[in-house]
């Protein structure tokens, strides 16, 4: 068990001379045992760097990483230890394994580097659990293999067996579903789920579709350009979303029981340049005013439930 | 002349509307050590102004299917069997398998252009938008003039709602839905009567995702081309789509109404495709689930159903003999499913 507490984060990105990108700003959440934020938001609004922060590939330009109330460690042992309890799953399965080697070298290694307790001699006996607890059987049969043998499916219930062999706290899982097919992605979402009730695992789980992240996730953050825009339980957020860009991604999904319109509603957007200040949706917000100009707050709108909106903050307007 | 003159629009979702494209019983394999048959025994009847949508897993054959009507195959795929007949307003016939040289140049394109799976990376990055867009026309119109080709492009932008002043940038300089929208505004280019889409907005998030399919319906409403949409995205072609082939492991297994197969979807894989989609809305569930196991390895000879080793309502039957695409109602519905033989059929669903 593990928790995972992340404070005003933000990271910079040099585009060049003097250039700087702001690919988060500021963001602040919590991964407490056995329950599941989702994080959702379009392509470049951030979601993965934030994935990278928490699991210390990328280093934060500011802001304070917290593993169980301890200052994340950072270099030698400390941060093994940290790497033990933070664990991710990346989204393309294909590039996440190494082609040269079997499924059995792919969990042997974290067995080694992480689970000092397992002895050689138990190690064959570890890697097959690990693999029948992700439906990969015969198990045997399945850890001689190369990733080339496997589909895409079966590649990502060996990233997520090699995640779960270092037995950490804490899994991050960014886009683990979004390049698979339709009709397996939610059977690898049963198995993290599965894997969260069992292990107690703190999860965090990066996706654009709004849909999955209701029914996997207690808490939902919508994330905009590098910011939190709203966050709350996961069915307010989604049902009753309070944010406008929150309103606009929940109409954009796609949804068959949704009575079909062939009409544009309104015109579309462009995405414009990054907004130096003030709210960062408001060249494409259909409510944008004056005060706009002006960084919103984070404004309560329900129990739990907030969104970074003049419309809902007490002295806007 | 300078362009092809507009044709009359054809009012949408006319299910009767004259056909436009006929594919009669085509297999395409991929020839090798193992044969693999990737596309078995598939009719598709194509109408005038209809979103007809494709959907299946990937590996069930929807692109080779796409790839073969547009005769961009190359060995080792081989079309088996099989024909397909392109037929013009005034009913002239035209069989695609038979074109050839400048004749087949002719066609594509201006028949039937394609907008292939991640499009976006289908731009060359060295050479401009403007470059790439004039060397459309130069291939397929060669007579129009350099002034009437730079009316053209920058028309073509301002269709799909790309600014033209980007056309003298290179494709790095644009987002992905801007690039997906420039190569939708090149097959456009010489206004085609048919248009596949082989998924054109896999790579995009929602919010774009939902501009470009607005953009394609609005421009089908106004140009009044067919669309053939393929995607695996069932919930995407339960909204666009007047018509949807569901394919697996190479065969059509059901064809439907799109309001009938999300009401009464027949086929078990259709139901599982369909369950595999949580809604937005509606009660939070926690008995979600896709469908265990895998599709079939087309190399190997499949007896009976394709899908009975997945199939939650298999009978014996199932694995014995093939199920055949027949109308269980005697309506144009098709399915093949041993459960739904008006003879020996059982509940399903």
């Amino acid at each position: 068990m593990a928790t995972l507490e992340a404070r005003d984060l933000t990271k910079d990105f040099r585009l060049g001379h003097r250039q700087v990108l702001r690919a988060v700003d500021g963001l602040s959440l919590d991964l407490v045992p056995g329950r599941t934020v989702a994080l959702v938001g379009e392509s470049g609004s951030g979601k993965s760097t934030v994935a990278g922060m928490l699991a210390q590939l990328l280093r934060p330009t500011s802001g304070t990483i917290r593993l169980d109330g301890d200052p994340a460690g950072r270099h030698g042992g400390a941060l093994r230890r940290y790497r033990q309890q933070v664990q991710i799953v990346f989204q393309d399965p294909f590039a996440a394994l190494n082609p040269y080697h079997s499924v059995d070298h792919h969990l042997r290694r974290p067995l080694r580097l992480h689970r000092r307790d397992v002895g050689r001699a138990d190690e064959d006996e570890r890697i097959e659990q690990l693999l029948e607890r992700v439906s990969l059987v015969p198990a045997r049969r399945v850890a001689g293999m190369r990733p080339h043998e496997l589909s895409g499916g079966q590649r990502q219930r060996v990233a997520i067996a090699r995640a779960l062999a270092a037995r950490p706290g804490v899994l991050l899982a960014d886009e683990p579903v979004s390049m698979l097919d339709v009709s397996i992605r939610l059977e690898i979402l049963n198995l993290i789920d599965r894997c969260r009730h069992e292990d107690d695992l703190a999860v965090l789980y990066i996706t654009h579709d709004l849909a999955t992240a209701r029914h996997f996730a207690g808490q939902v953050m919508v994330m905009y350009r590098g910011e939190v825009v709203e966050s709350g339980p996961s069915d307010d957020v989604i049902l009753t979303p309070r944010h406008p860009y929150t309103q606009l991604l929940a109409a954009a999904a796609p949804d068959p029981r949704r009575p079909r319109s062939r009409t544009a509603p309104g015109r579309r957007p462009m995405a414009g340049q990054p907004v130096g200040t003030g709210c960062r949706f408001r060249d494409r917000c259909p409510f944008a005013m004056a005060s706009c100009e002006r960084r919103p707050p984070m404004a309560s709108v329900g129990t739990d439930h907030q969104a970074r909106c003049w419309l809902h903050a007490e002295d806007g307007r | 002349m300078t362009r092809p003159a507009p044709r009359p629009t054809v009012p949408p979702h006319t299910v009767l509307s004259p056909e436009i494209l006929r594919i009669s019983g085509l297999s395409v394999d991929y020839a090798g050590d193992r044969r693999v048959h990737a596309v078995s025994d598939v009719d598709i009847v194509l109408r005038r102004g209809e979103i007809l949508g494709l959907a299946g897993e990937s590996g069930c054959g929807k692109s080779t299917l796409a790839y073969a009507v547009n005769r961009l195959l190359r060995p080792p795929a081989e079309v088996v069997s099989g024909s397909v007949v392109f037929r013009e307003p005034d009913g002239t016939e035209i069989d695609v398998f038979a074109l050839d040289g400048e004749p087949l140049r002719r066609f594509r394109w201006r028949k039937i252009a394609m907008v292939f799976q991640s499009a976006m990376n289908s731009l060359n990055p060295v050479l401009t938008i403007r470059s790439q867009l004039h060397d459309v026309l130069i291939a397929h119109a060669p007579e129009m003039s350099r002034t009437d080709r730079a009316a053209r492009c920058t028309e073509l932008l301002e269709l799909v709602g790309v600014d033209p002043a980007r056309q003298a940038g290179y494709p790095h300089e644009l987002s992905g839905g801007m690039r997906q929208r420039v190569m939708i505004a090149m097959a456009l280019a010489l206004e085609p009567e048919i248009m596949f889409l082989d998924e054109p907005t896999t790579a995009l998030d929602v919010v774009v995702q939902r501009d470009i399919l607005l953009e394609i319906d609005a421009l089908r409403e106004r140009l009044g081309f067919a669309i053939v949409f393929i995607t695996h995205d069932l919930s995407l072609l339960l909204e666009i789509s007047d018509r949807i082939v569901i394919m697996y492991a190479g065969r059509i297994v059901e064809q439907a109404d799109t309001a009938r197969l999300l009401d009464r979807p027949r086929h078990p894989y259709t139901i599982g495709l369909l369950e595999s989609f949580p809604g937005l809305t509606g009660p939070r569930r926690t008995d979600l689930h896709g469908i265990p196991g895998h599709p079939p390895d087309l190399a190997q000879p499949i007896h009976g159903c394709s899908y009975a080793p997945r199939c939650p309502f298999q009978r014996p039957c199932c694995t014995e003999r093939r199920p055949v695409l027949s109308s269980p109602d005697g309506a144009a519905d098709l399915v093949a499913c041993h459960a739904h033989d008006t003879t020996t059929g059982w509940e399903v669903g």
